[in-house]
C-alpha cells in the first residue's frame, strides 16, 4: 500500500488561524507525554510517532495506523476505542484523524492521531478489525470527510444516502443557505430587514446541484449499495433453486425493511433484516434519517450557541447533555463553576436520569406487546418530573439551563421544596411499584431472559458503554471512572449485573435510578449549604472566547458515554465540534446481538439499547 | 421461585390499584377541603397519585413563570415607549438567528437612535431558548406564556411576527412575570436612590464650593451632574425617569406593582391578558 | 372549576343541532332537524385517528400528549395506528430531513382521504433551528399540504391540544359539497422525491434541468448555486 505512506507536512504550528485575526498566532503547547505514549514511542521509534499540539501523540506513518492500534490494545491494554473522529484543518492541508482509546478501569483516555491530505489521497488504513466499535465511526468519517478506510468491512455512507454531494464536514464545503462562515451574523443587525432563507438562494429552497446535473436523467438508487452487500450470492430464478433447509422445506431468503417508519424502531431509524422463516440471518442498520446537521451547524455558532443546540441531541435527556457540553468549554476556558451551580447540576442530571429512564422502560415494554399500560405509567411519573424542570429551567425538556461557569437561574426554596418531596416520596414508590408490576411477570421474564446476549469482552470491543455495558459486568461508570463535576463527593455504587441480556437491561436501569435517588438525596441535603444566588462564576457573558486548545470532554448520561471532542482556535465558536453519542456508537453492536434470534426479539434488543434517534444521526 | 402465574397477578394487582385509586383519591377532597386548590393544580401535585388528567380546553395547567415560549417586546405604558433600544444584543446570542433588527436612523443627521424600526421574530425558526431576554440589558425582551399559537395554511406571513405583533404592555410583563418584575422594580428603585445619593453628594459638594467662592449654579449642577443611567435601569430614557421622585421610586413607572408577591404560578396565562388586544393566536 | 373558555370545539355543531322553526313545539324535544354538514363533520372530528408517527424531539412531546395527563382520547381521537392506511390525520412531529422525506410524502399518499397534516413544531413548519442545515427540509409544506402549524421547540402538549381544537374548527367549516375527495378522480397524488446529489422535487425536475443547464453554461451564474464537488 505505497499510496497510504504519503504524509502530509508536518508543521509544528498545526493551529488554524482564522482570517480576520490572523495576526494573533495563537500560542501552540504540544502535548506532554504520558508514560503511554512513551512506551508507544519506544516500540515504534520516535519519528513515528511525536507528540502532537495540545494532546496526544501523532502517527507520522499512516500505514501504521492499525500497528499503533493493536499495540494500544493488546500492549497497553486500552480495550476500548471511545472516539473516533476527524479535523480538517484547511489551511495547512490535511485531514487529522483523532482517535481515543481508553482502559476500562478509569482514567483519562490516550488520544493518538494520524494526518492525510485533503485531496483524493485522503485514505488510511481501517482499525476496524481490532476495534470493531470504530465501524460506524470510521464510516461517518468517510461520509463527512471523505477519508477512505481501507480494509473497512463495509465503507458506505452512513448519515448521507448515497449519490450525496461532497463531504459536507469539510471547511470549504458550503450548504445552501450558506450565509457566513461564523454567527452572528451580520445581516441580522443592524440593518436586518427580514430576508428568507429561501429568498436568498437559486432554488428557492435548501438545495444545490452539481453544474449541469439534471433530475429527469437521473437514476441512482441510494439502496443499491445496501441491498448487494446483503445478497451476496445471486438471486434465486425459480422453485428449483431455492435450497432444502435442514427441516426439509424448501425456505428462501426474505429481505425485509423495519422502519423508518414503524413504531418500534423508537424514531426513524431503519433495519434491513435477512429473514430465514423467523430467524433473522443479517441485519444491516440505516442511519441519517434525522441527520440534522448538529456538528456543522455547532461550528458555525458561537460557544454560548450551542447550549440550546446540545439539548435537542438526546431529547429525553437534555440537561445531561448540557452538562457534558459545558464542562468541556470550562475546561477549555479554565473555569470553575461555583459550588451551588455544580448541585443544581447534579440534581438536574440526575432527575434527567430518572425520567430517561422512566421512558425506556416503558417503551421496552411497549415493544414487548405491554401496549401503553407500563409506558403510560411512567409517563405519569415522568411528568412530575417535568413540571419541575418547567418550573426551574422554563422548557420541559430543552431545558437550556447550563451556562460556561454556572447555571441560568437558581432555584426557589419551593422549587427544591417541591424536588424533595418527588425524591424523598413519590419516585421511591413509583419505582418500587415499577418493579412490582414488571420484574416478577413470568411473560417479561420469558421474552427477555437470554435475549440479545452480549457478553462483556464483545460489549468493550464495540465500545459499548452505558447500561448496556453494566448490564454484562463490566464495571464502568464514567462518573467514578473518570470524575466529573463533583461526583466524588457522593456515596453512590454503580450497579453491575451480569446476564448481559434484556432482562438486565431492563433491570439496570432501575437499579440506576434508585442510585440516582441516593445522589439526590444527598446533593439535596448538602445544598443548603451553598449561598443562594451564586450560580454564576465570572460575569455573564454572552461573548465568549476559549483559548485555543483541543479537549474531549464526556459525562456520563443515561444512555453512555457522551463525549464532546472540542477543537477551539482561540475565537468565539468551536473550531471542530463533534459528538461521541452513546447511542450512535451502541448501535455498532446490534447486529451482533440480533443474528440467530427471530425477528420478534429484533425489536426487544433494539429497546433494550434505548437509543434516541437525535443523538444517533445528530 | 415463586408459583407460575404469581408474577403476573401481583403485576394485575398495580393496574387495579391504579384503577381504583382514580376513584378514592377524589374523596380526599370532598367536604372541606373541596375547592380550595384548583383541580389542575391538585393533579399536577406530586402527593396526587390518583387521576392527573387536566381537562385541557376547559382548565388549564399554571404555567411557570419561567416558561419560555415565543419572546416579546416590553412597551412601558407609562410613556408609551418601547424599551427596545435596538442594541442587537439578542439578534448576536440567538442561536438559529431568528432575530432581526432594523434600527431607526435619524433622517437628518443619519445616527442611529435608540429604538428599533423593525423588530421580526421568524417563530417558525425560534427554539424557544431565551437567550434573547437572559441578556437583554434592557429589560424589553421578555419571553411569553401563551402557548397557543396555530396558524392556519399561511405560516410565512402569520408565524413571521413583527413589531406590532411582538410589541406588548409592560403590566403583561408584569402580571406574567411577577417575580421579574419585582426585581425590575428593585433594581430601578436601587438605581434611583444611588442617582439621588450622588445628585445630594454634588449638590453638597458644590454648595460648600459655592460657599467657599461665594458664587453657586446648584440647579444646574444638579442637573447636569447627575449620573447617566446605566444601561440596566429599564426605560431610564423616559422623561419622567430624570426627575428624581424622593423616595418613591416606582413613581415614574405607575403600572399595577404586583404588591404582595400574587401567587408565581396560578393565573392561566390566556385567561389573564385583557389589557392587551393584540395577539390572538392566528388561527382564530 | 371550569373556566368559560369561548372557544368550546363543540361551537360550531351545537349551532347547527338547535331547534329549527319548522319543527313544531310540541315536537321540540324530539326532532332534531340538521344539516348533512354538521352530522357529517361531528362524527368525523370526534373520531380522528393520527398516526403514530414521530421523527424527532416533539414526537416526545406528542407521546405526552396521548398520555395520561393530557389524553387525546378525551377528544376522541382514540388511538395512534402505526399504518398510514387507517389513520386519518399525519402529526408531522420535528425535524424533516431530506433523507426521510419520501417515506413522508409516500406515507401521506398512502393515507386515505379525507387526510390532514398538522405541522408540529418549529422544524416541521419551517425548518426549526436546524433550517441552515444540508440535510433538512425547509418546512414539510415544500412537499405535503399542511392544514396547521404549530410553532414552538417543542410545543407544549397543550399547544399541540390548541392546534387539534383549531384543526376540528376547520373540519366544522368544510362541507360535503365541496370537499375534493368526493370528486371524481380524487386528489392528487405527490410524486415520491428523489435522493440524487440533493434532493430533487420530481415536480420541478424540468426547471431544475433548464436551469442547471444555463448555470453550467455561465459560470457566474454558479457562482449563486454553491459547489458541488466531488
Amino acid at each position: 500500500m505505497a499510496d497510504v505512506t504519503t504524509t502530509p507536512p508536518l508543521t509544528p504550528a498545526a493551529r488554524p488561524a482564522r482570517p480576520e485575526r490572523a495576526e494573533k498566532k495563537p500560542v501552540i503547547s504540544m502535548a506532554t507525554l504520558t508514560p503511554e505514549m512513551v512506551a508507544m514511542q519506544q516500540h515504534f521509534g520516535e519519528p513515528v510517532i511525536q507528540p502532537a499540539p495540545f494532546e496526544g501523540v501523532l502517527i507520522t506513518d499512516t500505514s501504521k495506523v492499525p500497528d499503533v492500534a493493536l499495540f494500544v490494545r493488546d500492549e497497553l491494554h486500552l480495550e476500548m476505542m471511545t472516539n473516533v473522529t476527524c479535523v480538517d484543518y484547511i489551511k495547512e492541508g490535511y485531514l487529522e484523524v483523532v482517535y481515543h482509546a481508553q482502559h476500562i478501569t478509569g482514567g483519562a483516555p490516550l488520544c493518538f492521531k494520524a494526518r492525510v491530505p485533503r485531496d483524493e489521497r485522503a485514505v488510511l488504513p481501517s482499525i476496524t478489525p481490532y476495534y470493531p466499535g470504530a465501524e460506524f465511526q470510521e464510516r461517518e468519517i468517510y461520509d463527512l470527510y471523505g477519508v477512505r478506510f481501507t480494509n473497512h468491512p463495509d465503507l458506505r455512507r452512513i448519515l448521507l444516502w448515497e449519490g450525496f454531494a461532497g463531504h459536507p464536514m469539510r471547511k470549504d464545503w458550503h450548504e445552501a443557505y450558506y450565509e457566513q462562515e461564523n454567527k452572528p451574523y451580520d445581516s441580522r443587525w443592524p440593518a436586518g430587514h427580514h430576508k428568507l432563507a429561501e429568498e436568498r438562494v437559486p432554488w428557492g429552497d435548501n438545495v444545490q446541484y452539481p453544474p449541469g446535473f439534471d433530475p429527469t436523467a437521473y437514476h441512482g438508487n441510494p439502496d443499491e449499495g445496501l441491498y448487494n452487500t446483503m445478497m451476496s450470492e445471486a438471486p434465486t430464478g425459480g422453485a428449483a433453486d431455492i435450497p432444502f433447509s435442514e427441516t426439509g422445506i424448501r425456505t428462501d431468503e426474505l429481505i425485509v425493511n423495519m422502519g423508518p417508519q414503524h413504531p418500534s424502531t423508537h424514531g426513524v431509524l431503519r433495519m434491513v433484516v435477512k429473514l430465514d422463516g423467523e430467524t433473522i440471518t443479517d441485519l444491516k442498520l440505516v442511519l441519517g434519517y434525522l441527520h440534522r446537521n448538529h456538528e456543522q451547524i455547532a461550528e458555525r455558532n458561537t460557544w454560548l450557541h450551542n447550549i440550546p443546540f446540545t439539548d435537542r441531541l438526546d431529547y429525553l435527556c437534555g440537561m445531561a447533555n448540557e452538562m457534558g457540553y459545558v464542562i468541556g468549554v470550562e475546561r477549555l476556558m479554565k473555569l470553575q463553576p461555583t459550588e451551588r451551580a455544580e448541585y443544581l447540576r447534579v440534581i438536574m442530571a440526575e432527575l434527567t436520569r430518572i425520567q430517561s429512564h422512566f421512558w425506556s422502560i416503558g417503551f421496552l415494554l411497549n415493544d414487548l406487546g405491554a401496549f401503553y399500560t407500563p409506558a403510560l405509567y411512567f409517563i405519569t411519573e415522568r411528568e412530575f418530573i417535568l413540571d419541575v424542570f418547567d418550573q426551574v429551567t422554563g422548557s420541559r425538556m430543552m431545558n437550556n439551563y447550563m451556562r460556561f461557569g454556572g447555571v441560568a437561574r437558581d432555584i426557589l426554596p419551593e422549587q427544591l421544596a417541591r424536588i424533595r418531596l418527588l425524591v424523598n416520596e413519590r419516585l421511591p414508590r413509583a419505582i418500587d411499584e415499577l418493579e412490582r408490576l414488571l420484574s416478577d411477570n413470568e411473560i417479561l421474564r420469558a421474552r427477555t431472559i437470554g435475549v440479545g446476549y452480549m457478553s462483556a469482552e464483545r460489549n468493550i470491543a464495540y465500545s459499548v458503554t452505558g447500561p448496556l455495558l453494566r448490564a454484562s459486568g463490566v464495571h464502568y461508570d464514567i462518573r467514578r471512572a473518570d470524575p466529573y463535576s463533583i461526583y466524588n463527593r457522593f456515596n453512590f455504587d454503580i450497579p453491575v449485573l451480569y446476564g448481559g441480556d434484556v432482562f438486565d437491561r431492563y433491570r439496570i436501569r432501575i437499579l440506576e435510578m434508585r442510585q440516582s435517588l441516593r445522589i439526590l438525596e444527598q446533593a439535596l441535603a448538602q445544598i443548603d449549604q451553598t449561598k443562594p444566588g451564586d450560580i454564576q462564576a465570572g460575569r455573564k457573558a454572552y461573548i465568549h472566547r476559549a483559548p485555543a486548545g483541543e479537549v474531549y470532554s464526556r459525562v456520563e448520561t443515561p444512555k453512555g458515554e457522551l463525549g464532546f471532542f472540542l477543537v477551539s482556535d482561540g475565537g468565539q465558536n468551536a473550531y471542530r465540534y463533534h459528538v461521541r453519542s452513546s447511542s450512535f456508537i451502541n448501535l455498532g453492536a446490534v447486529k451482533e446481538m440480533t443474528v440467530g434470534q427471530k425477528v420478534a426479539d429484533a425489536v426487544i434488543i433494539l429497546g433494550s439499547l434505548d437509543i434516541v434517534l437525535g443523538e444517533v444521526d445528530r | 421461585m415463586n408459583l407460575p402465574g404469581t408474577g403476573i397477578l401481583k403485576g394485575l394487582g398495580v393496574t387495579l390499584k391504579h384503577f381504583i385509586v382514580t376513584y378514592t383519591e377524589d374523596f380526599k377532597y370532598i367536604g372541606k377541603k373541596a375547592g380550595v386548590e384548583p383541580r389542575p393544580l391538585r393533579r399536577s401535585n406530586p402527593s396526587n397519585h390518583g387521576i392527573v388528567t387536566v381537562q385541557y380546553p376547559d382548565e388549564h395547567l399554571p404555567v411557570p413563570e419561567n416558561f419560555r415560549y415565543i419572546p416579546f417586546l416590553v412597551r412601558d405604558s407609562a410613556t408609551g415607549e418601547d424599551r427596545c433600544t435596538s442594541c442587537g444584543i439578542c439578534a448576536k446570542v440567538c442561536p438559529p438567528q431568528c432575530i432581526w433588527i432594523v434600527r431607526t436612523e435619524d433622517p437628518v443627521t443619519h445616527r442611529p437612535v435608540p429604538a428599533p424600526k423593525e423588530f421580526y421574530i421568524d417563530t417558525t425558526v425560534c427554539m424557544n431558548c431565551g437567550f434573547c431576554a437572559e441578556f437583554c440589558p434592557f429589560d424589553a425582551i421578555k419571553m411569553d406564556h401563551k402557548y397557543e399559537i396555530t396558524s392556519e395554511h399561511n405560516r410565512s406571513q402569520e408565524l413571521l411576527f413583527d413589531k406590532d405583533r411582538l410589541t406588548m404592555p409592560d403590566t403583561y410583563h408584569a402580571s406574567i412575570h411577577p417575580l421579574d418584575w419585582a426585581r425590575e422594580l428593585q433594581e430601578k428603585a436601587a438605581e434611583e436612590a444611588k442617582k439621588k445619593a450622588a445628585a445630594e453628594a454634588k449638590a453638597a459638594a458644590d454648595a460648600r464650593k459655592a460657599a467657599a467662592s461665594a458664587a453657586s449654579k446648584p440647579a444646574s449642577a444638579t442637573a447636569g451632574g447627575a449620573k447617566p443611567a446605566p444601561p440596566a435601569a429599564g426605560g431610564a430614557k423616559s422623561p419622567a425617569g430624570q426627575q428624581s421622585a424622593p423616595n418613591v421610586p416606582s413613581k415614574p413607572p405607575a403600572q399595577p406593582p404586583p404588591a404582595a408577591k400574587p401567587p408565581a404560578q396560578q393565573a392561566p396565562p390566556p385567561a389573564t391578558s385583557p389589557q392587551d388586544p393584540p395577539k390572538p393566536s392566528a388561527g382564530s | 372549576m371550569a373556566d368559560t373558555e369561548t372557544t368550546q370545539p363543540g361551537d360550531g355543531t351545537g349551532d347547527a343541532i338547535q331547534n329549527d322553526p319548522r319543527v313544531p313545539p310540541e315536537l321540540d324535544r324530539n326532532v332534531f332537524i340538521t344539516t348533512l354538514d354538521a352530522v357529517y363533520n361531528w362524527g368525523r372530528k370526534r373520531s380522528m385517528w393520527p398516526m403514530l408517527f414521530g421523527l424527532a424531539c416533539c414526537a416526545i412531546e406528542m407521546i405526552c400528549t396521548a398520555a395520561a395527563r393530557f389524553d387525546l382520547a378525551r377528544f376522541g381521537w382514540e388511538l395512534m395506528r402505526p399504518s398510514p392506511r387507517q389513520a386519518d390525520l399525519m402529526i408531522v412531529s420535528g425535524t424533516v430531513t431530506k433523507k426521510m422525506v419520501p417515506q413522508i410524502v409516500r406515507l401521506y399518499n398512502q393515507m386515505p382521504e379525507p387526510r390532514y397534516v398538522v405541522s408540529m413544531g418549529a422544524c416541521a413548519t419551517g425548518g426549526g433551528p436546524f433550517k441552515e442545515g444540508y440535510n433538512v427540509v425547509s418546512g414539510i409544506d415544500k412537499f405535503i399540504p399542511v392544514d396547521i402549524y404549530i410553532p414552538g421547540c417543542p410545543p407544549r402538549p397543550e399547544s399541540l391540544l390548541h392546534g387539534f381544537i383549531k384543526l376540528q374548527e376547520m373540519i366544522d367549516r368544510q362541507s360535503v359539497r365541496t370537499v375534493p375527495w368526493y370528486r371524481p378522480g380524487g386528489s392528487d397524488v405527490i410524486p415520491v422525491p428523489l435522493l440524487g446529489p440533493d434532493i430533487i422535487d420530481v415536480r420541478r425536475a424540468s426547471e431544475i434541468a433548464e436551469r442547471n443547464k444555463v448555470m453550467a453554461e455561465s459560470p457566474a451564474l454558479a457562482e449563486g448555486n454553491a459547489q458541488g464537488q466531488a
